[in-house]
């Protein structure tokens, strides 16, 4: 059978070589950087190396990269770390309807401990709104949140003028680049950006691994308390061989970034140019420039059926995908994103995410097309809302 | 997530589409919440003699309503009305707990088609294409 993954956006495959950088460090180089003899010399010169790599490619200073556990660890430790730095100050933050459940679930949680928090809408392609964005900064506003591109639609996010904004008016400015990191240059120093998130595994690296850019001078409580790790701002001894993994594997994709994301793009235009003219009553989330989508996504609601029955028929064909819908996740609610892009619930339980890699094939894409349509057609033939459009000619 | 018998029960589902010549129609739940079973019984001398199903949903609903029409073919109205969703869950040696409403609409899905096979018999119009909000 064929195996397939069209899930890129779910996570990547550890690259062979970030795999041989990383093994030395489960073996003869074990030290604990933290400690004073040779071992945890060695170990640590491991670890300010994977630090000054990784700051270099992203434009930012060594120490204002701080190693996690992944992304959530990262979004958790910006959301709470400011909460806790600046309550003195104010209690109200903003963040847009779209961000990840590592977002949304911290701020239901803040919102008890008496934080306030402003839910920024999106248009319907899931770009935030900005004058909405600009009318809900208050006086005590500390914080404004935004990913910088979406996991489900890919959304890429206006990031240079949510940043004017959060400086013009003094306020902090926050982005989880969870799914940008891999596919798209990013430069703090030319930005506004105080605070970002990012995560190994999306991009080639090991799983588990993450980082939290901290611009200097800005004010962030500890998430976790422990040793003298990361200056102090976060216990926990150090995931040597995450680190080394996820730095050869940032630089491993910035290397080729450029080539990479076009190819990966290519395929991307292939499946919805494909999809779109060849399958009756879907409609593509997100937007429709590819410039303001993220490289490796394409996201359809297919009208009549459910997204779990398309992603188990997809399984037993050996493609591998992510769906929207409530029934793929446990809660009876369809996916938060297209409900804020204005999706109708019917049709938001009916949406399939295909995330493409630079191993992917333009013969993988085409074989998914020609499977999907078999299965939209058997499906649709199931369904009881269906038959009322009285339409089986061409699926 | 879900066993080999229901992820074949899903692959190659039973009894799909609408019975022709049926004389009971039930239709469950509403697509805002992902899920519309639509149950067609033909059913003489108060025997179902032929069921068939057209469902909106997932996996498990699809393989529930595949098992629940196979279930119910042959059966009498009022063993069939006996049929609950525990006993369709247990054919299918059980989907996941989430999944548990699938089930149970099924066995909605089979009553209310009696009901409107009664209802028929008795000279009651039904409103055929309005969904039964659950």
């Amino acid at each position: 059978m064929k195996e397939i993954y069209f899930d890129h956006a779910a996570t990547t495959r550890t690259d062979e070589r970030v795999l041989r950088k990383m093994l030395p460090y489960f073996g003869e180089i074990f030290g604990n950087p933290n400690s004073q003899h040779a071992f945890g010399r060695e170990a640590q010169k491991a670890v300010d190396e994977a630090r000054d790599t990784i700051a270099k490619l992203i434009g930012a200073k060594p120490n204002e990269i701080y190693f996690t556990s992944g992304g959530t660890e990262s979004d958790n430790w910006a959301l709470r770390g400011i909460c806790r730095a600046l309550k003195g100050k104010g209690r109200h933050l903003i963040i847009s309807k779209i961000e990840h459940a590592a977002m949304l679930s911290t701020a239901k949680e803040l919102e008890k401990d008496g934080f306030e928090f402003s839910y920024i809408g999106v248009d319907k392609e899931g770009f935030i709104d900005l004058e909405e964005l600009e009318s809900a900064i208050r006086p005590d506003t500390i914080l404004i949140g935004c990913m910088y591109a979406n996991n489900e639609i890919g959304t890429i996010e206006p990031i240079a003028e949510i940043g004017k904004i959060a400086r013009r008016h003094g306020i902090f400015f926050f982005t989880d680049a969870v799914q940008a990191m891999g596919a798209l240059p990013i430069d703090v120093s030319s930005s506004d950006i105080d605070l970002m998130s990012f995560s190994s595994h999306k991009f080639n690296g090991p799983k588990g691994m993450g980082a939290l850019y901290i611009r200097t001078g800005v004010p962030l409580g500890r998430l976790i308390s422990g040793g003298h790790q990361e200056r102090t701002r976060r216990g926990g001894t150090t995931n040597v061989p995450g680190v080394v993994g996820m730095a050869e594997a940032l630089r491993l994709t910035k290397e080729t970034q450029a080539e990479d994301s076009a190819y990966v793009a290519s395929l991307r235009d292939r499946f919805i140019g494909r999809v779109t003219e060849e399958i009756p009553y879907v409609k593509l989330n997100g937007p429709k420039d590819g410039t303001k989508r993220l490289p490796n996504n394409a996201d359809f609601s297919f009208e009549y059926i459910e997204g779990e029955s398309i992603l188990f028929s997809l399984d037993l064909a050996g493609i591998a995908v992510s769906s929207g819908s409530a029934c793929s996740s446990g809660s009876l609610e369809p996916s938060h994103v297209l409900l804020a892009t204005g999706v109708p619930e019917e049709l938001a339980h009916g949406s399939i995410r295909f995330t493409f890699g630079k191993e992917n094939t333009v013969e993988e894409v085409d074989y998914a097309v020609d499977t999907l349509k078999e299965i939209v057609g058997r499906l649709r033939k199931m369904s009881p809302l269906f038959n009322l459009k009285g339409d089986m000619q061409n699926v | 997530m879900y066993n080999d018998k229901v992820m074949e029960a899903f692959r190659n589902p039973q009894n799909v589409g609408e019975v022709e010549n049926y004389n009971g129609l039930g239709k469950v739940g509403n697509a805002a919440c992902g899920d519309i079973m639509q149950i067609t019984l033909r059913i003489e001398n108060d025997v179902i003699v032929d069921a068939k199903f057209k469902t909106f949903g997932c996996a498990a609903a699809i393989a529930t309503s595949s098992t629940a029409t196979s279930m119910v073919i042959g059966m009498t109205v009022e063993e069939a009305l006996k049929l609950t969703n525990k006993r369709v869950v247990e054919e299918l040696e059980g989907p996941p707990p989430q999944k548990l409403h699938c089930s149970v609409l099924a066995e909605e899905a089979i009553k209310a088609a009696i009901e409107d096979y009664r209802n028929r018999q008795k000279g009651v119009t039904t409103p055929e294409e309005q969904p039964k909000m659950v």
